[in-house]
């Protein structure tokens, strides 16, 4: 059991462009939920409808990189409309639901054999990385140290998703000291009170939701730009998954999503690669190693019900703004 | 009232359920609400005068919330129509018709409780360019307005002796503070009509007397307030017009003084049907509070919002 | 102190239903589902750590023409490793490896349906090289089935009858849903493992033990009615006593979804299997052929459905509940004791959900999943009926089972879930109160 080998893969994934796309898809959450207070369990949807509007606009469309990413920000704000439209007037449980369902639909839909020829089916599509990789501004070589050494397309790709990650919590952060940020946390605590007060919630419930959606967009195409664009990888748990990285860290504070995302993926590669030890080494003989798998997705399961009953704030909440409504 | 020839200096004509006042601030004709076969609220026509404090009264299930849900724009009318200073508010959105100047608070009180005392008062303000999502981004843009309405605020937070919790998150108040901050909170847009759903209820003693005060003092600074209240005692106390509600219905209007004898509203709260107003019903028990809303008209102070 | 005293439960109860849970799942194991390891996964479930180097995937997709076939088998061997994957409702299947190499997938003809043979019946074994990419496609391709062409007419009533079945099913578990919230305004995502608990424990009971088949669905019965029991006693309870909000207990509910589903998968294995009720011959009503098990399993839910309904209109308990649900604090201040309906209301959702996973296991196939699958189905038909009404969930239900089945007359197979959540999007647009739902008033 190589010890090393293990723990350098789970320092890896701390910067890995995975944990960077969980990280602005979670930054989009805390917006909704954290201070708008708005219920979206569809946030696989959003990066869904990121991801295949890159690719799509890439592949069937030739277009170049700029009018991809730009093709996959209007995609969300379309299905942010769509979603918010029938929902943003009715109870929270409502959008909730809305979401979910939308999501899932969005699945079907870029998953459908009849689709196949521009989503690529159940097998999803790939190939799309080369304008990417060609605007690489790294002169190929080696970068970095320890399990952090990287060729120069793996830096890139790093570079460019973190990077959206910074831009991201410095443009919620403005946006959260402002009077703009003050009206939305004020309607997460009570729209009718800020209704009676002059504001258009409804207005600000949906700027709120086109904005963390299109962090969720911005997400799905950093979550796809190393590999593969696949339908599997969006389903509803995937969801779930962010909603327990935005509660690891705390959901209304500005660097809660990111280590929230960071600790996640760490954590889940460091036990994967334990129990896997464990079992190859023959000290753990009863489960195989697709069992060892299924036992991290018990543990996140037991995880997010421990930490929404007993630390609700997150790891680095304030006690008192507490991420729930009292 | 039955005698024709009583007049009110804030009546045209005589005074009776639906008169015509003077100098109308608020004028609502045949607005009608049904929820499932129950009729709600049925004014067939009804005045709120300016410049003075109107007390809105009834007994339980009167309708009175909902009439006020439906004067704001948080509830939508089967029939009817009503305007404030002449314009019609029908079909207006509620944060509209804040914006016109007739803004309202809430029978539980709907303080923020995960923002601080100041900035559930910021909130209050109009006219912030800050408040768009693009002009957020720079703060040059909205500092300026930002420290003329933190100031305005402090100047309200001193007046409601609030200004030591000016930092505290509002749900660390007690229930008094809460209801004099979201009085404080709408007075930041400088209203033209203060609508103050029971502003009594669940406040203690001591507070109650600093609470009169400051209703008294927004109708010298000129504005008008309407508020629905069950403390017999209050309205009698500070109100300049009574309105009395029973079963949807307008059944009664007059000075306080006159009012309460007045042959309807003895009716209305000795012999309703007390239908159940769900709204109000909070954790209560409709048949001690019918008794308790008797009693209330006989002058004790039965208040069963006591535990909010 | 009494912060400490009061966290004991919760804490206990978690760990209490881990332990529950494994238990029973080690009493599965036990008895011989056989050797775990030879478990698949043909669901591909979201790898969080995939970076595109420590997961290899060989799978495909078989179709008959343009349907998917479910339940195929494909067998994969290799560098000392041998898995069989099954095709899903989707006609998918995939194979997890443990490494790069060389493998052979061989394709089970006898699992292909009826009327379905391979195109190439010599060449049925491919051979597959993971080298430079973590997936790899594989294609049986099949010979043509031979389509009867019935009219359009009686296609439409075959799978009108079909969708009110999976109505009918539906309808069971998503009045649970609708009792649930409509007592404690909770929105329960675990409910769709409990649609799986009475599909596998089902499964269990009659099909590995051979338990006649009566006694098997009441096992599984009581056995599900004891999740509903342990639901509030150990968690929701106990968690309304903190003053947990109603958004975090909906959260818990993710949390206990998320543990039960993969606790499941863990024991079960990604395997599709198929009940055995005994009840296969069909019977034709006209122009409708159905199995006597999907007849069966309509006068069941109806009568069940029809309970209930009598239970809620008639019965002291039944009253008690819709006026818990119409104000609970109204109602507690007229003498019910609110938490004793809670909790018949729980365990009669937990029941009624259990024999809805039965039903469902006959209906399609039992699987890990399969609560999961159908649980948007059932909040949609909950929304759609309005939130909190049981009787609009038997509305809901019934449009969504019959939007499902009868839209794949013209809309792919794959899509028809799609279709039924579209609906409830169109529904919110135009009623948002829901198709039987009051309209909400504030203040």
């Amino acid at each position: 059991m190589d010890w090393g080998q293990i723990l350098n893969n789970a320092a890896g994934e701390l910067l890995s462009p995975v944990t960077a796309a969980y990280a602005l898809a979670a930054i989009g959450i805390s917006v909704h939920f954290g201070y708008a207070g708005l219920l979206n369990f569809g946030q696989a949807g959003f990066m869904a409808v990121g991801a295949y509007a890159f690719v799509i606009a890439t592949l069937s469309l030739n277009a170049p990189l700029w009018a991809a990413f730009l093709a996959a920000i209007l995609a969300s704000v379309v299905f942010a409309f769509l979603l918010g439209i029938p929902t943003l007037r009715l109870r929270a449980d409502y959008l909730a639901i809305v979401t979910i369902a939308s999501a899932e639909i969005v699945r079907y839909v870029v998953s459908t054999t009849g689709l196949t020829e521009y989503t690529g089916g159940a097998a999803g599509l790939s190939g799309f990385n080369d304008a990417f990789v060609g605007i690489n501004p790294f002169p190929t070589g080696s970068y970095g140290f320890g399990p952090w050494t990287y060729t120069a397309n793996q830096l890139w790709i790093r570079v460019f998703g973190w990077g959206l990650v910074v831009l991201a919590t410095v443009l919620v952060y403005l946006l959260m000291r402002s009077p703009w940020g003050r009206v939305v946390k004020g309607i997460r605590e009570d729209e009718d009170a800020v209704r009676s007060l002059g504001k258009n919630v409804y207005a600000y419930k949906m700027q709120a939701l086109v904005l963390g959606g299109v962090l969720g967009s911005l997400a799905g195409v950093v979550f796809v730009l190393p590999r593969a664009v696949q339908p599997g990888n969006y389903g509803t748990t995937l969801t779930f998954f962010i909603w327990t990285m935005l509660l690891l860290g705390g959901a209304a504070t500005l660097f809660g999503p990111i280590i929230g995302a960071m600790i996640f993926a760490t954590l889940l590669t460091l036990s994967d690669g334990i129990l896997r030890g464990l079992i190859s080494a023959d000290i753990i003989t009863f489960i195989s190693t697709t069992q060892a798998g299924q036992i991290r997705f018990m543990i996140i399961g037991a995880v997010l019900m421990l930490l929404v009953v007993f630390r609700p704030q997150g790891i680095f909440g304030n006690k008192k703004e507490l991420s729930f409504n009292v | 009232m039955s005698d024709t020839a009583v007049t009110h200096p804030l009546v045209a004509g005589a005074v009776g359920p639906g008169c015509k006042k003077v100098d109308p601030i608020v004028v609502a004709d045949s607005v009608t609400r049904t929820f499932g076969g129950l009729t709600a609220v049925d004014v067939q026509h009804v005045e709120i005068p300016r410049g003075a404090i109107t007390a809105l009264i009834g007994p339980n299930g009167a309708g009175k919330t909902t009439f006020f849900n439906l004067l704001t724009g948080f509830d939508k009318p089967n029939t009817g129509s009503w305007s404030f200073e002449g314009s019609s508010l029908a079909g207006v959105p509620a944060y509209r018709v804040s914006r016109k100047g007739m803004v309202r608070t809430f029978q539980l009180t709907k303080s923020l409780g995960r923002l601080s005392v100041l900035q559930n008062m910021l909130l209050g303000a109009t006219k912030q360019p800050g408040e768009n999502i693009f002009t957020a981004l720079i703060k040059p843009l909205w500092r300026k307005r930002e420290e003329e309405i933190t100031a305005k605020a402090e100047e309200l937070l001193a007046r409601f002796k609030l200004d030591a919790k000016r930092d505290d998150y509002a749900a660390s108040l007690s229930g008094g503070q809460r209801k004099l901050l979201e009085m404080a909170r709408a007075l930041m847009s400088d209203p033209v009509l203060v609508m103050l759903d029971e502003p009594m209820a669940g406040v203690n003693p001591a507070l109650t007397q600093s609470l009169l005060g400051h209703i008294k003092e927004l109708k010298s600074e000129g504005m008008s307030v309407l508020f629905v209240e069950h403390d017999m005692h209050m309205v009698r106390h500070i109100s300049d017009w009574v309105i009395v509600m029973a079963e949807g219905r307008v059944v009664a209007e007059g000075p306080p003084e006159t009012v309460m004898s007045d042959p309807a509203v003895i009716d209305a709260y000795l012999g309703a049907h007390h239908d159940t107003d769900l709204g109000d019903m909070t954790g209560s028990n409709p048949v001690i509070e019918a008794k308790e809303a008797a009693a209330a008209h006989h002058g004790g102070n039965a208040d069963r919002k006591d535990e909010h | 102190m009494p912060q400490l005293v009061r966290r004991r439960p919760i804490l206990a109860v978690i760990v209490a239903m881990l332990g529950v849970i494994v238990s029973v799942g080690v009493l599965v194991l036990s008895v011989g589902l056989g050797p775990a390891s030879a478990t698949t996964e043909p669901a591909p479930t979201p790898t969080p750590t995939s970076d595109f180097t420590n997961t290899f995937t060989i799978g495909g997709i078989i179709r008959s023409g343009d349907d998917p076939l479910e339940g195929v088998e494909v067998e994969v061997e290799g560098q000392g490793f041998s898995e069989v994957g099954t095709t899903g409702a989707d006609g998918r299947w995939a194979v997890s490896v443990p490494s790069a190499g060389d493998y052979t997938a061989t394709l089970l003809p006898d699992t292909l349906p009826e009327g379905v043979s391979p195109r190439d019946p010599d060449k049925v074994t491919r051979d597959v090289t993971l080298g430079t990419t973590n997936t790899v496609n594989v294609l049986f391709p099949t010979g043509e089935r031979e389509i009867v062409r019935t009219n359009i007419a009686d296609t439409i009533l075959t799978r009108l009858v079909y969708g009110l079945n999976f109505g009918l099913l539906l309808a069971l578990g998503a009045i649970g849903i609708s009792l649930i919230y409509g007592t404690t305004k909770l929105n329960n995502f675990a409910h769709g493992e409990m649609v799986t608990f009475g599909g596998v424990v089902f499964f269990f009971f009659g099909t590995v033990l051979n338990m006649p088949l009566i006694a098997a669905i009441a096992v599984t019965l009581v056995l599900s009615a004891f999740t509903g029991y342990a639901q509030d006693a150990w968690l929701h309870k106990p968690l309304r006593r903190r003053g947990v909000g109603l958004v975090q207990a909906m959260i818990v509910t993710i949390g206990l979804s998320i543990l039960v589903r993969y606790v499941v998968l863990f024991f079960l294995g990604g395997n599709i299997e198929t009940l055995d009720t005994g009840l296969t011959e069909t019977v034709s009503f006209g122009p409708v052929t159905i199995t006597v098990a999907s007849v069966v399993s309509m006068i069941v839910s109806a009568v069940m459905l029809a309970l209930v309904g009598l239970f809620l209109t008639r019965t002291r308990i039944g009253k008690a509940t819709r006026a818990v649900s119409d104000n609970a604090s109204l109602a507690a201040a007229s003498g019910i004791n609110v938490d004793r309906i809670i909790r018949i209301v729980w365990i009669m959702a937990a029941t009624l959900t259990g024999l809805s996973g039965i039903l469902y296991g006959i209906f399609r196939q039992v699987n890990w999943n399969m609560g999961f699958q159908i649980l948007l189905l059932l909040f949609a038909a909950v929304t759609l009926g309005g939130l909190g009404s049981a009787f609009g969930a038997l509305v809901g239900s019934l449009i969504i089972g019959i939007v499902t089945e009868v839209s794949t007359v013209w809309i792919p197979n794959d899509l028809r879930y799609a279709v039924a959540l579209l609906i409830l999007i169109v529904v919110l647009l135009v009623r948002p109160q829901g198709v039987l739902g009051r309209k909400e008033r504030v203040g």
